[in-house]
């Protein structure tokens, strides 16, 4: 492993911009529309069984920002790890994670992508390469190092995945995390540490502006320059508008592209916005309700849609078909979650602590003096 | 007297201090012009401004580190963690640096810190927003650690522990928070740190609890026949503890039971128990006993109330050491 900092000159411009569109096809673009769409639909769902205290623990609502995980995911493969915050429904969404496990999970149910046990801050789907879903803000930062530590090593000491084209296989990591986030220690450490040992991780920071109740003007330094974060590691930094999602793959899958290749780190800005409060209860004194309007007037789903209907690849009625299509799966993730049961006692409550039983965990011990355990 | 919430009490004995010493000052994420997740500050940054109520970046090591440094430098900082769980990134300021500056100056530098914590469960939210740490911090010498669980007391512990020479952890139960009201003295005073509470006085057994389980530990004695005497001790601070209060009663009623929300093993709890069966070995009539969580991560909220210390569950502990 090379281990002298990698100048970012030194990446190879794989691909412009604009040749990267071009070759997205129609389809691809429903898609993204599709994706988008769902995890609007979904979360509007959730705030609503939520309301109704269907959904327990904090819940943190994705809408606005959906462009950030749909785009960036789609310009990677299926098994690049992706690891990200607590506000994760829409990466687990755009991740492949039916909306069915993702809702019963919420719903605390035994049904949902961990059975019920880690809700709506800790999602995780390991077939479709989630890693989380992480509830301590920034910490996930150098999990995503470990992440591109891992398959960097897989690569090029043990030599494991080749590919078709006889090309060493190089995955690339995603690692979103919040602007509040990038105040914290570990993320400055996470950053060295994957330059340092060019790790093929990009740092997506979905920079929505504000970091709870704090204006991103108030909780970090030189708000208007955070590439310069990235930068003063020698991490290939840019930034990009999250709200625009064909600007944002156009910019984004070359870039991607470029990290997979040196096996370098990246560092994204990417500007976006949440239209709900914080988590489900949030009083929002801390902006205006004109700001918010402001930021639905250049909605991303509002935004392609307008688009597609230009270029003619989509009608009002096939619009109205999609809608009630996604409607549709979402209903019946929430009937799902809904009839689907929940954990009991003994079967959960002192499981998946360790690989094996212990016996101190068993409720039969918990205060008995000198009480038989079962599991003994 | 006005009458209280534990938030409100807080928040009133925040605003005191604040008045009365200039040397106090609040930081932590949140805590100004939104009021703090729990609105435990609500009101405190406007009518104190800024410079003494801080909104924070979002960087526990930072909050906690720099708190240190303001205290060593003769301030009487209070920091706010925002929930249990996030003590994490914190810990290293916290125990390598607040617990070890006064030995290691031999006095010359002190840190008269105050960290407020919300803790413990109770309120539906998930694990890392629901655990109750406090053996781990009792378990660093040079730190103290309190959790006081009524309006009252939560006053006079959090004027004690602003006043105090030296850092303290000064945990507040977030599910009694809004739980209820009670009276409170408007004027200034402090309740000794390391002094327990005789909540109800009782004869055949003594249950030691500190936090939102003493209200179990109520509800659970009304459950019991009333012949049944009971003596209940909140213990307030963690550390240092009554010991004194807590083996005298002991000594009386020869049982004991300990309730906490920490898991079973290492909890605060076996400390209290190996400490009454040194003093009381004597006069006891039936093993120690505890009624706690479970050595497994705080469940997601379906399954919190079957993890924590539930009345039923202390009620039957109660009863298995009055029948042994
Ligand atoms: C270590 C830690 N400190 C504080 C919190 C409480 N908290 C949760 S999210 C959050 C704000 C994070 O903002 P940002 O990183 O911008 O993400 P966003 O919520 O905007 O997606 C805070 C303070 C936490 N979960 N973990
Ligand atoms: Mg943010």
């Amino acid at each position: 492993m090379t281990q002298a900092p990698t100048a970012n000159n030194r990446m190879a411009k794989a691909h412009s911009s604009a040749e990267t569109l071009t070759e997205v096809s129609t389809e691809t673009h429903l898609k993204w529309l599709r994706d988008m769409q769902l995890i609007r639909e979904f979360e509007n769902r959730t705030m609503q069984a939520y309301q109704q205290a269907k959904i327990g623990g904090f819940c943190h609502i994705y809408s606005g920002q959906e462009a950030c995980a749909v785009g960036t995911i789609a310009a990677t493969k299926q098994d690049d790890p992706v690891v990200t915050a607590y506000r994760d429904h829409g990466h687990a969404l755009a991740r492949g994670m039916s909306a069915r496990a993702c809702m019963a999970e919420m719903f605390g149910k035994i049904t949902g992508c961990a059975k019920g046990k880690g809700g709506s801050m800790h999602m995780f789907d390991r077939p479709n390469w989630l890693f989380g879903g992480h509830g301590i803000v920034g910490a996930q930062t150098p999990l995503g190092a470990g992440l591109a530590f891992a398959s960097k090593y897989e690569n090029e000491v043990l030599k494991k995945g080749v590919h078709p084209d006889h090309k060493p296989k190089q995955k690339i990591t995603l690692c979103y995390l919040g602007d509040g986030a990038i105040d914290q220690g570990a993320f400055h450490e996470a950053l060295n540490l994957a330059s340092l040992f060019d790790l093929p991780v990009i740092f997506i920071i979905e920079n929505n502006g504000y970091s709870m109740g704090t204006a991103i003007h108030r909780h970090t330094a030189n708000h208007e320059n955070l590439v310069a974060r990235g930068e003063s590691y020698g991490i290939d930094s840019i930034k990009i508008d999250g709200l625009d999602i064909r600007h944002l793959y156009s910019e984004f899958k070359p870039f991607a592209d470029r990290c997979r290749e040196n096996s370098r780190p990246g560092f994204v800005d990417l500007k976006t916005y949440r239209y709900q409060g914080h988590s489900m209860s949030d009083p929002q004194k801390y902006r205006t309700k004109d700001e918010v309007e402001e930021y639905k007037n250049k909605d991303s789903i509002a935004r392609l849609l307008n688009q597609l209907m230009e270029e003619g690849s989509m009608t009002e009625d096939s619009w109205k078909t999609m809608q009630n299509e996604i409607r549709d799966e979402v209903l019946d993730a929430v009937e799902f979650a809904e009839s689907s049961p929940a954990p009991e006692v003994e079967a959960e409550l002192f499981t998946d602590v360790y690989a094996l039983p212990q016996k101190n965990l068993s409720p039969t011990a918990e205060y008995h003096h000198g009480a038989r355990n079962p599991l003994l | 007297m006005p009458e209280m919430t534990l938030v409100g009490a807080i928040n009133h004995t925040l605003d005191l201090a604040l008045r009365n010493d200039p040397d106090v000052i609040l930081l932590g994420e949140d805590i100004g012009l939104n009021g703090g997740v729990f609105r435990v500050t609500d009101g405190l940054q406007a009518k104190h401004g800024r410079d003494r109520v801080v909104d924070t970046p979002l960087d526990e090591s930072g909050i906690m580190g720099s708190a240190i440094g303001l205290a060593i430098a003769g301030m009487k900082s209070v920091p706010e963690i925002q929930f249990d769980g996030f003590l994490g990134p914190a810990y290293d300021q916290l125990v390598n640096h607040a617990g070890r500056m006064r030995t290691r100056t031999r006095g010359a530098v002190t840190v008269p810190m105050t960290v407020r914590v919300p803790v413990g469960g109770g309120i539906h939210a998930p694990e890392l927003h629901s655990d109750s740490p406090e053996a781990i911090y009792a378990h660093h010498p040079g730190i103290k650690v309190v959790m006081p669980s009524t309006p009252r007391d939560a006053k006079g512990l959090l004027l004690a522990a602003i006043n105090d020479p030296d850092p303290v952890v000064y945990f507040e139960p977030k599910r009694v928070y809004r739980s209820f009201k009670e009276e409170v003295p408007e004027d200034l005073y402090e309740i000794e740190i390391g002094k327990a509470k005789v909540v109800n006085e009782g004869d055949d057994l003594t249950v030691v609890t500190w936090g939102a389980p003493v209200f179990q530990c109520l509800a659970a004695m009304d459950e019991l026949p009333d012949d049944v005497s009971i003596e209940l001790i909140d213990l307030r601070s963690i550390y240092p503890w009554d010991i004194d209060t807590v083996c005298e009663s002991v000594r009386k009623t020869g049982r004991c039971v300990i309730v906490h929300e920490a898991p079973l093993t290492a909890g605060f709890g076996a400390e209290v128990s190996s400490r009454v069966q040194e003093e009381c070995f004597l006069h006891l009539h039936a093993p120690v006993q505890r009624v706690t969580g479970f050595d497994t991560i705080m469940p997601f909220y379906k399954l919190e109330l079957e993890y924590l210390p539930e009345a039923p569950r202390i009620k039957k502990g109660i009863e298995e050491c009055l029948a042994y």
